[in-house]
C-alpha cells in the first residue's frame, strides 16, 4: 500500500516535471532545424513560473465553467497519465481504468475545453471549439481500434498488463505487422490529439489555422499556466503510450531501486527521442487544411483496421 | 410485502386517474392532487422494484375475465422489477417537476385532464412490464400508446403538434400490428395467450416460426423503441409533448420496448438463437447509434436534439443486447450475461439522464418560451440550478467519467472487445468494428452536448427571451436535482447496481457473473477477468478530485493568492455583441461538411446587392437543409402507394346506403357458405 502510494506520487512528479522539458525540446529541435538558436529547453518552466505569478484577467461574459475548466483539464489529463505505465510496468493504478478509461478521461478534458472556448463569447473561441470537436470525433475511432489491435496480442485492455507482458516478451506474435500498423495509426492519432503539425500548429495565433490555441485564447495568468501544463501532459501521455506499448524495453518490471533507476533513464531517453521525431516532423510538413485532416485520420483508421485484420489472418 | 406494495402502487395511480378529473375546476388543487398521487405511487414503485429485484420468488397474481383467452395476470420477476424501478424513479422525479411545470398550462389547458392522463400513462407503463398474459399485454400496450398520444397533443391548437401526434399514432399502430402478429404466432402454436405457455410451449416452435417471431418482434417493438429506420416519428412526437411527458416518453416509454425485446428473445424463445439474430440486432444498434447522434448534431431545437439522442442510446443498448445474443449463440454464457447486463445498465442510465435533460429543456422552455437553441445563451448565470443539472446530464450522456453513462458504455465496449473468443472470424472483425462505431458515436455525442450546453448556457444571451430568463420554481429544481444525484450515484456505485442487474440477467444467461464482474470487494469492475480489463469509477472520481486539488495546490504554491481582474472579451477593437458569437449552426458546420455523404446538405445563399454598387450587400438570405433520407426514400413512397390504393378502393365506397346493405348481405352469405 505504502509502496503503491509512493510509486503513484513519484509518477505524478515525473509526469509534471518532465512535460515542460519535452515541450521545450520540441521547440528547440524546430528552432535548430530552422537555423535559429531558439530558446533554451528549460524555457517552458520559466514561462509557467511567470504565468503562475501574473494576475489573471477573466472575461466578464464568462461563467464559472471558464475558471473551473483549467482545473478539470489538468486533473483529467494527469489522471490519464497515471493510468499509463511510465517507468515501472505495473502501475499501482492499473485497477482504476483501462485504455477506454484513458481515452474518455482525455475526452472529459476536451469537453470542458470546448465549453470554455465558447464561454467568452468571442468568435475565436467558438471557432477553435468547433474545430476541436471535429478533430476529436475523427481521432477517437482510430484510437480505439489501434489500441484494440494491440490489446489482442497481449490479451488485455489494461495498459499495465499490455506493457508488462510485452516487456517480458510474453504472448508476442512472431509477425510484428499488426503492431506496426497499430503503431502508425496511434502515431497519427497522437499528433492530431496533441495539436501538432500537420493537424494543428501550436506556435501560431492565426485565425485561419489555429485550433487548440483559439480555444484557450482568453486564458491568462494561472489559468493559462494550468492549461499549458495540461497540454504538455497530454503530449507526455501519448508519447509514453507509444514508447511503452510498442517499445517497453528497459522499463522496470519489478520494484527494485536498480531497475527503477534504469527504467527512469530509459524512459527519459525514449520520450526525448520521440520528441525529436515530432520536432523533425513538424519542420518537414506544412499544416494541412482543416478538411484535409479527415483524410489523414481516415488513413489512421484504416491502418488500425488493417492491423486488426492482419492479427486474425496471421493467427488463423 | 410485494403484493401490498403493488396494490398501493396501482391504487395510487388509479385514484390519480379518477380523482383529478372529478375535482372542481381549480387548477392548483387538481395539480397537487394528480402529481402528489403520482409521487406517492413513484415511491411505492421504487420500493416494489427494489424488493422485487432481491426477492427469491416472482410475485404472481391473476384475475380471470369472462372474455376468452384474456386474464388479468401479472408476474413480477426481476426483469419486470428492474423496469418498475426505472419507471418509478423517473416517474417520481417527473411528477415532482410537473407540480411546477404545469402552472404554465393553468389558463391554456384542463389541468385535471392532463393530471389524469399523466397518471394513466404511468399506470399503463407499469402494467406493460408486469403483464403476464399476451392479450392483457396488448391492451395495456395500446393504452400506453393512446394515452401518450393524448398527452402529445396537449397543445393541439398548434398545427405541428397535431401533425406530430398523427404521425406518432400511425407509426405506433404499425408497430402494434407487428406485435399482435408476434403474439398470434405464439398463440397459434400454444393455444393460449398466457406468457407461461409462450415460455414453455408443449412442442417447441418450428424454426421458421421462430425466425418470424424474431423479425416481427424487432419491427414491432423496434418502432416503439425508435430504431433506425423506424425512428422517424420520434423526433416529432417527443418534443411536441409537454416537457415532463417528453421526459417520460424518451426516458421510460421507449424502454418498455427494450423490456419486451428481452422478454421475447431471452425469455420466450429461451435464448436459442442462430448467430445472425444477434448480428442483426448489433447492426441495427450500431446504425441507430451513429445516425441518431449524427442527426442530433444538426438539430437546433433542443428537444428534437434530445429526441434524436434517444435513437442513439437505444442503439447503444441494442449493441449490448446484440453482443449478448451472439455470445449466447456460441454458448459463451458469461460474456452473454455481460452484454445483456451492459445493455440493461445503459437502459436505466439513459432513462435517468435523458429524463433529466428533457426536464432541463423544459425549464429552458419555461423560462424563455422558445425551443430554439440559437435564441438561448448566457443562461448559466441566470439559471444556475438548471444549468448545473443540465451539465450533469450532458456529461452523463456524453459518457464522460465518472458519470453513469460512462460506466455502462464502458461495459458495452468490454462486451464488444471480448469478441475474440468467438470462433467465427467474421464476427471477430465485426464486433470491434461496432466498438469503433460506438467510439465515434460517443465522441459525436460529446460534440453535440458541448454544443447544446455551450450555446444554450454560456456566453452572452442571444435574444431578449434569454436576457429576461430567470430560475424556475422550486419543485422543478427538485425534480431535476433528484435525477442529477441519481446519475452520479449510478456512476459511482456500480457495486450496488451490478448485483441487482445480475439477478435480472442470470436466469436468461444461465450463469451468475456478479463475482466475475466485480473485483476488489466491489470497488472495481473487471468484466469476467481482472487481467483483461478493469475500471474503478469511485476511485477515478476520487483521483479527479485529488488531482484538481493538486492543481490548486500548485497554483497556490507558485502564484499565491492573486485577485482576478474582470474585463470584457476582446472583440478586435469593437464591443462584443451576441451577434458576433459562434452559433450552433456554425459550430457543427465542419461536422456537416465532413459527413456530407450522410447529411446530403443543400445550402442556399441569396444576396441582394445595393443598386449603386455590387460591393455592398443589402440583404443576405442563408438557408440550409439536410436531406431527410428516410422520409424521402422510404416513407414518402409508401404514403404515395397507400394513398393511390385508397383512391382505387374508393370505388366501393359510393355513399349509397343500399349498396352498403348489399355488402353486408353478401358478406353474410359468404361467411355462411364457409361455415357450412
Amino acid at each position: 500500500m505504502l509502496q503503491a502510494t509512493i510509486l503513484v506520487i513519484v509518477q505524478t512528479i515525473v509526469l509534471l516535471a518532465v512535460s515542460p522539458f519535452i515541450v521545450g525540446l520540441i521547440r528547440k529541435v524546430k528552432a535548430r532545424l530552422q537555423l535559429r538558436r531558439g530558446a533554451g529547453v528549460f524555457q517552458p518552466y520559466l514561462d509557467l513560473a511567470k504565468l503562475f505569478r501574473k494576475q489573471p484577467v477573466v472575461s466578464s461574459t464568462t461563467s464559472w465553467i471558464f475558471t473551473a475548466t483549467p482545473y478539470i483539464l489538468f486533473a483529467s489529463t494527469l489522471a490519464a497519465g497515471l493510468l499509463v505505465p511510465v517507468f515501472v510496468s505495473q502501475t499501482p493504478l492499473n485497477f482504476a481504468g483501462n485504455i477506454i478509461a484513458l481515452v474518455y478521461l482525455l475526452a472529459l478534458g476536451t469537453f470542458f475545453l470546448i465549453l470554455a472556448g465558447l464561454d467568452a463569447g468571442s468568435v475565436f473561441g467558438g471557432m477553435g471549439s468547433s474545430r476541436e470537436a471535429i478533430v476529436a470525433s475523427l481521432t477517437e475511432p482510430a484510437m480505439i481500434l489501434s489500441i484494440f489491435a494491440i490489446a489482442l496480442t497481449a490479451g488485455s485492455t489494461n495498459l499495465s498488463t499490455i506493457v508488462h507482458k510485452t516487456a517480458l516478451l510474453e504472448g508476442i506474435v512472431t509477425d510484428p505487422s499488426p503492431h506496426l500498423m497499430a503503431l502508425a495509426a496511434l502515431f497519427i492519432v497522437a499528433i492530431a490529439e496533441t495539436g501538432r503539425v500537420p493537424v494543428d500548429n501550436p506556435a501560431t495565433h492565426l485565425e485561419l489555422t489555429m485550433i487548440h490555441e483559439a480555444m484557450i485564447l482568453e486564458y491568462s495568468g494561472r489559468y493559462l499556466a494550468l492549461v499549458e501544463w495540461a497540454a504538455g501532459l497530454k503530449l507526455m501521455v501519448f508519447l509514453t503510450l507509444i514508447a511503452n506499448v510498442f517499445a517497453p524495453w528497459g522499463i522496470a518490471t519489478s520494484v527494485e531501486p536498480a531497475t527503477l533507476g534504469i527504467g527512469l533513464v530509459t524512459y527519459l531517453a525514449k520520450v526525448s527521442a520521440l520528441a525529436l521525431l515530432i520536432g523533425v516532423i513538424e519542420s518537414m510538413f506544412a499544416k494541412l487544411r482543416l478538411f484535409r485532416v479527415t483524410d489523414l485520420l481516415g488513413v489512421a483508421f484504416i491502418l488500425a483496421l488493417l492491423g486488426l485484420v492482419f492479427f486474425y489472418v496471421l493467427r488463423g | 410485502m410485494m403484493s401490498v406494495l403493488l396494490a398501493a402502487l396501482l391504487t395510487c395511480y388509479a385514484v390519480g386517474v379518477v380523482l383529478p378529473a372529478c375535482l372542481p375546476r381549480r387548477p392548483k388543487l387538481q395539480n397537487f392532487v394528480a402529481h402528489g398521487l403520482a409521487c406517492a405511487a413513484g415511491l411505492f414503485g421504487a420500493a416494489l422494484g427494489m424488493v422485487g429485484l432481491v426477492a427469491s420468488e416472482p410475485l404472481t397474481a391473476s384475475i380471470s375475465s369472462s372474455i376468452p383467452y384474456l386474464s388479468f395476470a401479472v408476474r413480477l420477476d426481476p426483469l419486470a422489477a428492474f423496469f418498475i424501478l426505472t419507471i418509478s424513479v423517473v416517474g417520481f422525479a417527473a411528477s415532482m417537476y410537473a407540480v411546477g411545470y404545469v402552472t404554465e398550462f393553468y389558463r391554456r389547458a384542463p389541468i385535471g385532464l392532463i393530471g389524469s392522463l399523466f397518471n394513466g400513462f404511468l399506470l399503463s407503463m407499469t402494467l406493460v412490464v408486469i403483464a403476464d398474459n399476451g392479450f392483457f399485454f396488448l391492451i395495456v400496450w395500446e393504452l400506453m400508446s393512446l394515452l401518450s398520444y393524448f398527452l402529445v397533443v396537449t397543445e393541439h391548437e398548434k398545427a405541428d403538434v397535431r401533425y406530430a401526434g398523427l404521425f406518432y399514432l400511425i407509426m405506433t399502430h404499425v408497430g402494434t400490428a407487428f406485435i399482435i402478429l408476434t403474439f398470434l404466432i405464439f398463440f397459434q402454436e400454444g393455444g393460449s395467450f398466457s406468457f407461461e405457455t409462450f415460455r414453455h410451449p408443449e412442442q417447441p416452435l418450428p424454426e421458421g416460426m421462430r425466425t418470424l417471431v424474431f423479425l416481427m418482434a424487432l419491427i414491432g417493438f423496434g418502432t416503439k423503441a425508435g430504431i433506425v429506420p423506424l425512428h422517424v416519428w420520434l423526433p416529432y412526437a417527443h418534443p411536441a409533448a409537454p416537457s415532463h411527458i417528453s421526459a417520460l416518453m424518451s426516458g421510460v416509454m421507449i424502454k418498455t420496448a427494450i423490456y419486451a425485446l428481452v422478454r421475447v428473445y431471452f425469455d420466450f424463445l429461451g435464448g436459442q438463437f442462430p448467430w445472425w439474430w444477434g448480428f442483426v440486432v448489433l447492426v441495427v444498434g450500431a446504425i441507430s447509434a451513429l445516425l441518431g447522434v449524427m442527426y442530433a448534431l444538426m438539430e437546433h431545437d433542443l428537444k428534437s436534439l434530445l429526441a434524436y439522442h434517444s435513437v442513439e442510446n437505444i442503439g447503444i443498448i441494442l449493441l449490448g443486447l446484440g453482443a449478448g445474443m451472439i455470445f449466447l449463440t456460441y454458448g459463451i454464457k458469461e460474456f452473454a450475461a455481460l452484454g445483456l447486463l451492459a445493455g440493461l445498465y445503459h437502459t436505466i442510465n439513459h432513462a435517468i439522464f435523458k429524463a433529466l435533460l428533457f426536464l432541463g429543456a423544459g425549464s429552458l422552455l419555461y423560462a424563455t418560451h422558445t425551443r430554439n437553441m440559437e435564441e438561448y445563451g448566457g443562461l448559466l448565470r441566470r439559471m444556475p440550478w438548471t444549468g448545473v443539472c443540465f451539465l450533469i446530464g450532458a456529461v452523463s450522456i456524453a459518457a464522460l467519467p465518472p458519470t453513469n453513462g460512462f460506466v455502462s458504455e464502458w461495459l458495452v465496449f468490454q462486451s464488444l472487445f471480448l469478441s475474440f473468443h468467438i470462433p467465427s472470424i467474421f464476427l471477430k472483425l465485426m464486433l470491434p468494428l461496432a466498438a469503433a462505431m460506438l467510439a465515434l458515436t460517443g465522441v459525436l455525442a460529446l460534440a453535440c452536448f458541448a454544443k447544446a450546453f455551450g450555446i444554450s448556457f454560456l456566453a452572452l444571451p442571444r435574444s431578449s427571451h434569454a436576457r429576461r430568463a430567470g430560475e424556475v420554481p422550486v419543485p422543478m429544481r427538485v425534480g431535476m436535482a433528484l435525477l442529477a444525484v441519481v446519475c452520479i450515484v449510478l456512476g459511482l456505485a456500480p457495486m450496488a447496481v451490478v448485483p441487482l442487474l445480475d439477478r435480472v440477467v442470470s436466469p436468461f444467461a444461465g450463469v451468475s457473473i456478479e463475482d466475475k464482474v466485480l473485483a476488489l470487494d466491489g470497488w472495481a469492475l473487471a468484466p469476467v477477468n481482472v487481467e483483461f480489463s478493469s475500471l474503478s469509477p469511485p476511485f477515478l472520481a476520487l483521483l479527479l478530485v485529488v488531482l484538481s486539488m493538486v492543481g490548486f495546490g500548485l497554483v497556490m504554491a507558485f502564484g499565491g493568492l492573486v485577485k482576478k481582474r474582470y474585463h470584457k472579451t476582446w472583440g478586435c477593437g469593437i464591443n462584443l455583441t451576441p451577434r458576433m458569437e459562434y452559433t450552433a449552426t456554425g459550430f457543427v458546420q465542419p461536422i456537416k461538411r465532413v459527413f456530407s455523404t450522410i447529411y446530403q446538405p443543400t445550402v442556399k445563399l441569396e444576396t441582394e446587392f445595393l443598386e449603386e454598387s455590387r460591393y455592398f450587400a443589402k440583404r443576405r438570405r442563408f438557408e440550409f437543409h439536410i436531406e431527410p433520407v428516410f422520409q424521402k426514400y422510404l416513407y414518402d413512397p409508401m404514403v404515395v402507394f397507400f394513398t393511390a390504393m385508397a383512391e382505387r378502393l374508393r370505388v366501393v365506397q359510393a355513399g349509397n346506403l343500399h349498396l352498403y346493405l348489399a355488402y353486408i348481405f353478401i358478406t353474410l352469405i359468404v361467411l355462411l357458405l364457409i361455415a357450412v
